[in-house]
């Protein structure tokens, strides 16, 4: 089996294809997505080999074709429902909130539905405060949905197929910002079950937790942080709901110490969550508070320089570890 | 046109009593439910579809079992027309777990997967994607079923009614959108919530077939939807207003002090139960008939209570199952 090179999204588009392939009732939706190739091009040629049963192209009606991508799922097909952004999922929420998560408990457990909602998540370059949000956290506190977001190609890959293959609706966040950005793909792995995470650099004094784009922020800093002499371990979350708590404990025990990193509000959240589970679960361990690395509490601002000084840096993460080491 | 007793087929009278039986069978389940709620046996919210009933029974005469039927919160007689049992219906609203949902969805979500009653939904318009998407499966796999999504008036304001209507309409599916125009949104009359009357007139910006009927008479619902319904299996969609109306408040919470007791009462004597019962009389059915028929109508419904009373509470063990497919996602 060979070891190949990809873009994430060429690897996104890869799980599509082959489960396309392996499955009839999966289909792909959304504003775009086949005469245009792809907004970001990761549907790019799904029309030509699939055709437009399979490839459909939408009016700009988040809430109508993602209700109906629900209501097919809920008679049996497998609909991958691309957001131009999630930011535009917004509109669509109430879909999301109050049919595809709550189907299934309102009918008694007699419904199932197998729904993928994908598109980039999170801040891309100055796109300014509407198209900025970093939607998981909404969707990560509801109970009847699961949440990935991969940092990786591979994981890009596996998590999408075993999202497709999932019975319950998925919501998959991707990151325009790391559409282009290449990684390996080793074809011997299928698909990557959720809810384990991985430590993607071992280190001892101290667990920095993050998942997308921030996982490679968090490289990124540990690498900084190594030549000073500090080594950080990094754990890449991959998926948010599910929420591997065993990796991240098991971490924290080691290196006592834990800084979660990730992009949106800090109010509440992913990072309020794993806080919450690791002085739950691992207070003994502790030898700091836990803290976290967020979008300042403001929308997200135009301009280059006052939105990178809002999105979580290296030089943020490295600057937060340092001072909960030299408390 | 008064029916003839001597030149009409029995399979019609036959077919009336059935229908007959089936609105009574809506009604007195309703009645009960209102009686159930003000014990305290029933909580929540509780929307009744007395009055409306026809709307029901005529337009699931008009489909096939293997036919999807979509409705709002008041799916009490949507959900027995197509064939769930009152005793599954009561125990849903009595919370127990012998109900169709287990006693997770209550009096707003009933739903029968097997019989294809897919909800009982509380969101207002937001289950009218969702039926474009049922039906939108059909066309995708080739199957020959139909879905009727069924809505108020008070629905035809919000987006997604718009949004379904649209897709529906682009992707040709096979679908009849049947807006039950009760005269109320809620509290808020027609003139106040709608610039037009006629709420089919939105179906002609969709390049959408449309119909319209006044609800007197079961068989006329039954034939205006068999058109509807005829329509959508060859891939065009309709929107059919049925002009209808509650006896009762919106819901249990609503004394309905925004209609004059003479505008109920005139609604009253035009009740479709009256209309059919009458009709089955002109039809050569005898009055000892009728009363055993409803006598027996009569016993399933206090079949159904006895059932709902005597049924257990579910187990908190269904929470995690009900709530994911597969493992529970925390």
């Amino acid at each position: 089996m060979a070891i190949r090179s990809l873009r994430y999204r060429e690897a996104l588009r890869e799980a599509m294809i082959e489960e396309m392939e392996r499955d009839p009732a999966v289909f792909i939706l959304g504003e775009e997505v086949g005469h245009y190739d792809g907004a970001y091009k990761v549907t790019e040629g799904m029309l030509a080999k699939f055709g437009e049963r399979r490839v459909l192209d939408t009016p700009i009606a988040e809430a109508g074709f993602a209700g109906i991508a629900i209501g097919a799922a809920i008679v049996g097909l497998r609909p991958v429902v691309e957001f131009m952004t999630w930011n535009f999922s917004a509109v669509a929420f109430d879909q999301i909130l109050n049919n595809a998560a709550k189907l299934r408990q309102m009918s008694g457990g007699q419904l199932k539905c197998p729904i993928v909602f994908r598109g980039p998540n999170g801040s891309a370059k100055q796109v300014g405060s509407q198209h900025s949000h970093a939607m998981e956290h909404f969707y990560a506190t509801i109970p009847g949905l699961k949440v990935v977001a991969p940092a990786f190609s591979q994981d890009a890959k596996g998590l999408l197929k075993t999202a497709i293959r999932d019975d319950d609706p998925v919501c998959f966040m991707e990151s325009e910002t790391l559409y282009s950005v290449k990684g390996d793909v080793d074809d011997a792995i299928d698909a990557i079950p959720f809810g384990v995470a991985q430590v993607v650099r071992t280190g001892t004094r101290c667990t920095l937790v993050a998942y997308a784009r921030m996982t490679h922020v968090c490289l990124e800093a540990a690498k900084i942080l190594a030549e000073q002499g500090v080594e950080v371990e990094v754990v890449d979350l991959r998926s948010l709901r599910p929420l591997d708590e065993d990796t991240i404990i098991a971490s924290v025990q080691k290196t006592h110490y834990c800084v979660v990193v990730h992009e949106g509000f800090p109010y509440g959240g992913v990072g309020a969550e794993v806080a919450d589970r690791v002085q739950r679960l691992a207070f003994d361990s502790l030898d700091g508070p836990v803290l976290r690395v967020t979008n300042f509490d403001v929308p997200m601002p135009y301009n280059a320089n006052l939105e990178q000084l809002c999105i979580p840096s290296a030089a943020r993460v490295v600057a937060t570890v340092e001072r909960l080491l030299s408390r | 046109m008064t029916p003839n007793a001597e030149s009409v087929v029995p399979d019609t009278r036959q077919h009336l009593e059935d229908m007959y039986r089936r609105m009574v069978l809506i009604r007195r389940v309703e009645e009960e439910c209102a009686r159930a709620y003000a014990l305290g046996k029933i909580g929540g919210f509780l929307h009744l579809y007395i009055g409306q009933e026809a709307v029901a029974v005529g337009a699931v005469a008009a489909i096939e079992p293997t036919d999807y039927v979509v409705t709002t919160y008041r799916d009490h007689g949507l959900a027995i027309a197509k064939g769930m049992s009152a005793r599954a219906c009561l125990a849903e609203l009595f919370g127990k777990a012998t109900g169709c949902s287990k006693g997770l969805g209550g009096s707003m979500h009933l739903f029968d997967e097997e019989r294809r009653f897919m909800g009982g939904h509380g969101i207002v318009g937001a289950h009218i994607p969702l039926a474009a998407g049922i039906a939108f499966a059909a066309k995708y796999r080739g199957e020959s079923n139909v879905t009727l999504c069924f809505f108020g008036e008070g629905a035809v304001s919000i987006g997604a009614f718009h949004e379904g209507l649209s897709l529906a309409a682009l992707w040709k599916l096979p679908i009849v959108f049947v807006c039950e125009n009760n005269e109320y949104a809620m509290g808020t009359p027609l003139d106040r919530s709608l610039s037009i009357a006629d709420v089919s007139a939105k179906a002609l910006s969709y390049g959408m077939a449309r119909d319209r009927l006044f609800v007197t008479d079961v068989l006329d619902v039954e034939r205006t939807m068999a058109a509807a319904v005829a329509r959508a299996r060859a891939g065009h969609p309709s929107l059919v207003e049925v002009r209808t109306y509650r006896f009762r408040g919106h819901s249990m919470s609503d004394p309905g002090k925004y209609r004059s007791a003479n505008e109920v009462d005139k609604h009253k004597a035009n009740d479709p139960l009256v209309r059919a019962r009458r009709d089955l009389l002109a039809l050569g059915r005898k009055e000892d008939e009728l009363k055993a028929l409803e006598a027996s109508v009569e016993d399933e419904v206090q079949d159904a209570v006895r059932f709902a009373e005597a049924s257990p509470e579910p187990d908190a063990s269904i929470l995690e199952t009900a709530t994911y497919a597969g493992p529970f996602a925390s």
